[in-house]
C-alpha cells in the first residue's frame, strides 16, 4: 500500500535501531525526527548547501538526499557520534580552538565532511581539504579557519601535536 | 513535499524485472536519487511505485581489458569512478569529469546509470562517454539490447528506456592510437552543472598526423546531449591548426539551441560553446599527440 511504513534497521553511533518509516521519510528526517539526534541540521533540501552531511558505511552523503529506507542494513555516523562524554573529537577540538566556527549551523556538516576526509585520507593537501570543505556551504564564508581547523585536527589525528 | 509511494528494496536483476513488469508505466526505478529526490521533492514527479535498485549488487563492477574495453556497471558510483586507478590509467577523462560532477557526497551516493537514465543535458558523463563511443546494455524480461549511448537522450529528461527495461551496463570501446579526449564546463564554482560543456574526442593517423576520426558533444546546448558531426568534419582528414579549431567551435555554436536561464542566456551559451569547443579540442589534440 502506498505510503505504508516499512521496517528499517539500522546502526547509529554504534546503537541499532529498528522502527518502521515511511517509504518518503529523508534519512534526515529519521535522524532528526525519529532519533531525536537533531545535531545534524537540515538547510536547503535540494542537495545544495551540504549541512546535513553524515556518514553513511564510511562516505560523506547529504542525508537530506538519501531515503531513509536506503540505510537499511547500513551503518550511520551522526555529530553525535564523534565525541566520547565530555572529551571531544580532534577535529571538533580544533573547530573550537582555531575559532572556525562563526554561527555554527553548518559546522555538523562540515565536521562529518571533515572526518570522512580525514578517515580515507590522513594526511590530505590543502586542495583536498579545500574540495572537501566545499560540499557544505557557510553562510558566514568562513572558509580559511575551518580549512586551517582541518589542518590541525588532521596533524593531532596523525599523532603530532 | 513528496508524495507517499510504495517501495520495493529487490536485491537481484530479476526481482526488479519481475517488479517492473508487474506495475508497468507506473513504477519509477531509483538508484543513488541524488537527482530523483529533488524532482520528487519539487513535485514534478509523484510515482505509484519506486523500485529501489540501490542494493543490487550484481550492478556494482568495473572491469577493463583491451579486447573487450571498459565495462562499468551501472550502479557503480562517481566516486569509485573517480577515484579508480584502471579509470585513471585508461581513460583518465572519465576520471577528471567525475572530479568535477557535483560535490564529493553526491558523487558517494550517485551513481553513474542513475545519471544517464536521468537524461538531464547539462549531465556531464554522457557526453563524454559520447565522445568515447559508449553503448548501453538494456536489460527486460523478455531480453536485452545494446544501443548507441548517442541515440539514447529523446528529450530533456527523457531516454530510450521502455517501461520494463533498466540500464545494466555502460560499454566503452578502448579507443584507437593516437586518441585524444577531453572534456571541460563553465562552471562559477568548481562541481556546477555546466552553464554549458564539450567533450571532444580526435584520432589522428599514425606518421602524417591528419585527423582521422573525431567527436564533439556538447553539454547544456539542447534538450539532450548533442553530438555535432558538422563540427567532426571540420576536423576530419585534416591536418589539425588552431583555425580549423576555431571553425568547429563556430560550426557547433550554430547547431545549438541552448536554453537561456538565470545563469546565462542563450546567446551568452553560443558564445561560450565556442570557447569551449576550440579550447577543448586543442586539449584532446594534445592528448592526441602523446604530450
Amino acid at each position: 500500500m502506498k505510503g505504508e511504513p516499512k521496517e528499517l534497521k539500522v546502526k547509529v553511533n554504534g546503537k541499532l535501531y529498528e522502527l518502521k518509516v515511511k517509504p518518503k521519510a529523508l534519512l534526515s528526517d529519521v535522524l532528526r525526527k525519529e532519533l531525536k539526534l537533531t545535531g545534524t541540521k537540515r538547510g536547503c533540501l535540494e542537495s545544495t548547501c551540504g549541512v546535513c552531511t553524515v556518514i553513511l558505511d564510511g562516505k560523506a552523503v547529504r542525508s537530506c538526499s538519501v531515503l531513509a529506507l536506503q540505510s537499511n542494513g547500513h551503518e550511520v555516523t551522526t555529530i553525535e557520534g564523534l565525541a566520547e562524554g565530555d572529551k571531544l573529537h580532534p577535529i571538533q577540538e580544533a573547530f573550537v580552538k582555531q575559532g572556525a566556527i562563526e554561527c555554527g549551523f553548518c559546522i555538523p556538516g562540515r565536521v562529518m565532511m571533515a572526518k570522512a576526509l580525514l578517515d580515507e585520507n590522513p594526511n590530505p593537501t590543502r586542495e583536498e581539504v579545500r574540495l572537501a570543505m566545499q560540499g557544505v556551504l557557510c553562510a558566514d564564508a568562513g572558509y580559511v579557519k575551518q580549512i586551517e581547523a582541518v589542518e590541525v585536527a588532521a596533524e593531532k589525528m596523525r599523532g603530532g601535536e | 513535499m513528496m508524495k507517499d509511494f510504495e517501495y520495493f528494496s529487490p536485491k537481484t536483476v530479476e526481482e526488479v524485472l519481475s517488479l517492473l513488469s508487474e506495475h508497468g508505466g507506473e513504477a519509477k526505478i531509483i538508484a543513488g536519487g541524488q537527482s530523483m529526490l529533488v524532482v520528487m521533492r519539487q513535485g514534478l514527479l509523484s510515482p505509484e511505485y519506486v523500485v529501489d535498485i540501490k542494493g543490487v549488487s550484481a550492478l556494482d563492477y568495473m572491469s577493463y581489458d583491451e579486447r573487450e574495453g571498459l565495462r562499468i556497471g551501472a550502479l557503480t558510483t562517481h566516486r569509485v569512478i573517480e577515484k579508480s586507478a584502471l579509470i585513471q590509467e585508461h581513460f583518465r577523462v572519465l576520471s577528471e569529469m567525475e572530479r568535477n560532477l557535483a560535490t564529493i557526497q553526491t558523487r558517494n551516493w550517485g551513481t553513474i546509470g542513475g545519471n544517464l537514465c536521468h537524461g538531464d543535458p547539462s549531465g556531464d558523463p554522457a557526453p563524454v562517454l559520447i565522445a568515447l563511443d559508449a553503448k548501453l546494455r538494456l536489460k527486460s524480461l523478455s531480453g536485452e539490447r545494446v544501443v548507441a549511448l548517442e541515440a539514447f537522450g529523446k528529450d530533456m529528461l527523457e531516454v530510450d528506456l521502455e517501461p520494463g527495461e533498466i540500464l545494466v551496463e555502460i560499454q566503452v570501446p578502448t579507443p584507437r592510437p593516437f586518441t585524444g579526449v577531453a572534456h571541460e564546463k563553465l562552471m562559477a564554482v568548481q562541481g556546477d552543472a555546466g552553464i554549458v560543456g564539450a567533450a571532444v574526442s580526435i584520432t589522428l593517423k599514425p606518421g602524417d598526423g591528419v585527423c582521422e576520426d573525431a567527436r564533439v558533444v556538447l553539454s547544456n546546448a539542447a534538450s539532450v546531449p548533442l553530438r555535432v558531426k558538422e563540427a567532426e568534419k571540420r576536423l576530419i582528414g585534416k591536418v589539425l591548426k588552431e583555425q580549423l579549431l576555431v571553425e568547429a567551435g563556430e560550426v557547433a555554436s550554430a547547431v545549438a539551441d541552448p536554453p537561456g536561464d538565470i545563469h546565462g542566456t542563450a546567446k551568452y551559451r553560443r558564445e561560450m560553446l565556442k570557447v569551449f569547443v576550440r579550447r577543448v579540442g586543442a586539449r584532446a589534440l594534445e592528448r592526441a599527440k602523446g604530450r
